[in-house]
């Protein structure tokens, strides 16, 4: 394992991909689907460029069928939210004997839901906000007032109300008051059936990608978010001009060290395979509060690995090529 | 190194597009268009109900006889052929004897929309429209930097008492519609049609405080009782300028719509056309006219009022089987749209999330009003699914309404609510509008 050792990530000569077959996995019926179509459609070009032969697939009724009638040597997975981040599409694809690069079924269903990541990288010793995690149920049948009245208790004001489960800020909200906790509980769990909430902590914002090609996980460096709107809202990630990206984060050497170790760590912890992204927050006091971790991370011209592949140095067709690649080979 | 916005051309943007950004409400209609999700959200015409055989061979022999004309520039008013042929159209629509010297054609009546916003509005200038009204106007209005003023409507249409308000109102604070923008048969996204006797109420308020008329009738010829109520334009030629389109009656992808004005706003319109798009495309234009005369395009029309009321149908007894109590919705006698309010405290854009989750989708109503408001409604279209999947589609919707009453149960009454100006990306894209 290794941390922040940029200059020890390779990914293989150029035009390296010609003989590689893949098929991009793209849309699905998540709420991310048109977050999902840009990225695979990003990846796709991208491996173009590295010489692969790309197909894009979508995930339905027909993707059976269609890896099983021309198997690809590998599947690169841009879904995002729901089975592309849960396990089950991975599941399905060990059913039909299709390798993936990213991480197996097991390992997504503990990082795809927060709480149980929270839970798996808070035991491996990392700093991660205090939380709380309720199903609506709990709600309906405990009385919603005496519950919340408890939670803000515990976790005090401004607090993060998010979805346990998806990406990309849908459904997030913060809440300065205790009175606007309802209708941010409504909003939440429309998103789903589980709602997570967790003190809100000002700090430095950071994505730390995590890349393995082959040589254990590595840190890429950290990319430092700073929306104009000052939350980094679904708008703020998808509309470019809103949001200031710094990378490498503007952190003190021995901070951006530590940024890194918990990204890899997160990874390592999580048992997490080929790539990662981790949210976290760097505290005034230097502390890295771990937030949640990606395994199927976007690929946007707005998202965030894209920008610390190319920080590094990399080019992001040849790194998905290896990843491939290496996933071909397992 | 420095931040990086991703977006290097941002001190270069005009004002007015700064509001510009990706929803969350759009991210979800991705999905929305998928086979497995009942759309009730798209207002796309059933396009398939055409002799698509007969057009097929109808295009080709357009190119193959008279090609070089088809695929050519023509005058900016539009093809005079097409334009006797519109003639036709709203004779059917009511209005008789119109000359086709008063017609242009347009890109959509989309279009005309656009060049009646650039020719008559201001920034700050005040629009008058129904509430709700049309997300495609609501979008020219706001990019012409207007003011949308919404006039309340119900099942008779819009409200003359509300109209003679909001111009007693604005008459008040030394302030004058440039317009009036309505939709009078079978409204998008209502689904009312404005009542006889309130027509003549509504031209003589425009009259007494001197306010232009937008008269938008796309569907007028789809009336399942086949009425055809007489069109404003009739009552006051010189005040209304009435816009037209083929979208419902042939096919939306030729893009062939029209307005219908009083001389001096003719020729305006047809300079800015051509300052816009030089000409309307020449291929649609001989296609709609030729469709027109060689296509038997009235009884066309019979089948898709047949097909829609089937629809209506369907839609209308699905809703009254299974939607929870507290919800009403509108009855249209034509169109396409069904518009439904929730019960008291339910919000339909949070909603939307779960009817994704569930496989239906609808249109939440804030995109229909420029103050952010109709945080209750919806929009639900039967133009385009066959009964049996709106009546699966209504089912699913009533299951997400069911449990969006559970949560608001379990969390008590709607806090505070944040309403603001409409924000572009609260309005589908233009499949869905």
């Amino acid at each position: 394992m290794s941390a922040g050792a940029v200059s020890a990530v390779t990914a293989g000569p150029a035009g390296s991909a010609a003989d590689l077959s893949a098929v991009v996995l793209a849309g699905g019926l998540a709420y991310e689907r048109d977050v999902s179509i840009r990225s695979g459609r990003r990846v796709c070009e991208a491996l173009r460029a590295a010489g692969a032969s790309v197909r894009v697939l979508d995930a339905d009724a027909s993707l059976i069928g269609a890896l099983t009638a021309d198997p690809p040597d590998a599947v690169f997975i841009a879904l995002h939210g729901g089975p592309g981040e849960d396990g089950a599409l991975r599941s399905v694809l060990d059913l039909v004997g299709v390798r993936y690069a990213g991480s197996d079924a097991a390992a997504c269903r503990t990082a795809w839901d927060k709480p149980n990541a929270k839970v798996a990288v808070r035991a491996a010793g990392l700093s991660t906000p205090d939380w709380v995690a309720l199903p609506h149920s709990t709600f309906r049948e405990l009385g919603a007032a005496a519950v919340l009245d408890r939670i803000v208790e515990r976790l005090g004001l401004p607090l993060m109300v998010k979805p346990a489960q998806g990406g990309s800020a849908l459904g997030a909200r913060q809440i300065a008051a205790a009175g606007d906790l309802p209708d941010a509980m409504i909003s939440c769990l429309s998103y789903g059936d589980t709602v997570l909430m967790e003190p809100y902590v000002s700090g430095v914002e950071v994505a730390v990608s995590v890349v393995d090609l082959g040589d254990g996980p590595v840190a890429l460096p950290a990319v430092e978010i700073e929306p104009s709107s000052g939350v980094f809202d679904y708008a703020s990630r998808y509309t470019a001009g809103t949001t200031t990206y710094h990378t490498p984060a503007r952190l003190p050497a021995d901070v951006a060290e530590r940024v890194a170790e918990v990204a890899v760590r997160t990874h390592t912890v999580l048992r997490l395979r080929d790539l990662s992204r981790t949210d976290a927050i760097v505290t005034p006091e230097g502390t890295v509060e771990f937030l949640e971790v990606n395994v199927s991370p976007g690929m946007t011209e707005t998202s965030l690995l894209p920008m610390a592949v190319e920080a590094a140095g990399l080019e992001l067709g040849a790194v998905c090529a290896t990843l491939l690649r290496r996933a071909a080979d397992r | 190194m420095s931040g990086n916005t991703l977006d290097p051309y941002s001190s270069r943007y005009a004002v007015r597009t700064r509001g510009l950004a990706v929803s969350e409400i759009r991210a979800l209609f991705a999905v929305a268009n998928r086979p497995e999700v009942v759309s009730l959200a798209g207002g796309m015409p059933y396009t398939a109900a055409l002799q698509l055989d007969a057009v097929g061979s109808m295009l080709g022999e357009l190119v193959a006889h008279n090609g070089a004309a088809a695929l050519q520039y023509c005058a900016g008013q539009g093809d005079e052929r097409l334009r006797e042929r519109i003639g036709d159209v709203m004779a059917l629509e009511g209005i008789t004897g119109a000359s086709a010297d008063d017609v242009v054609v347009t890109v959509g009546s989309q279009q005309a929309l656009d060049l009646i916003s650039r020719i008559f509005l201001d920034p700050g200038d005040v629009v008058l429209a129904e509430g709700p009204s049309y997300v495609g106007a609501l979008g020219t209005f706001a990019a012409a930097e207007a003011e949308v003023v919404h006039v309340p409507l119900d099942q008779a249409g819009l409200v003359p008492a509300a109209l003679a308000e909001a111009l007693d109102a604005l008459a008040a604070a030394g302030r004058r519609a440039k317009f009036l923008y309505t939709v009078p048969n079978f409204h998008n996204p209502a689904g009312v049609t404005l009542a006889l006797d309130r027509r003549a109420e509504i031209i003589e308020l425009c009259e007494r405080y001197d306010v232009l008329v937008v008269e938008d009738n796309p569907y007028g010829l789809l009336g399942f009782d086949g009425q055809t109520l007489p069109p404003l334009r009739t009552l006051a030629p010189e005040r209304v300028v009435y816009l037209g389109s083929f979208s419902k009656t042939f096919a939306s992808g030729v893009r062939v719509g029209w307005a219908y004005a009083p001389p001096a706003i003719r020729d305006k319109l047809i300079l800015l056309s051509e300052s816009q798009v030089l000409c309307p495309p020449m291929l649609s234009q001989l296609a709609v006219a030729e469709y027109m005369d060689t296509q038997p395009w009235r009884e066309q029309i019979k089948v898709f009022r047949e097909l829609y009321r089937e629809r209506r149908d369907a839609m209308l007894d699905a809703l009254g089987a299974l939607m929870p109590p507290g919800c009403t919705w509108t009855r249209p006698n034509g169109g396409f749209y069904v518009w439904l309010t929730l019960p008291e405290g339910l919000d339909a854009k949070v909603m939307q999330p779960r009817g994704i989750h569930e496989r239906v989708a609808y249109v939440p109503g804030i995109g229909f009003y420029a103050d952010g408001s109709g945080q209750r409604e919806m929009r639900l279209s039967y133009c385009y699914p066959p009964p049996e999947r709106i009546r699966e589609g209504v089912r699913r919707l009533a299951g997400v309404v069911e449990r969006e009453l559970e949560l608001r149960a379990t969390f008590g009454p709607q806090g505070r609510r944040v309403t603001g100006p409409r924000r572009t990306g609260s309005a589908p894209g233009p499949e869905l509008a």
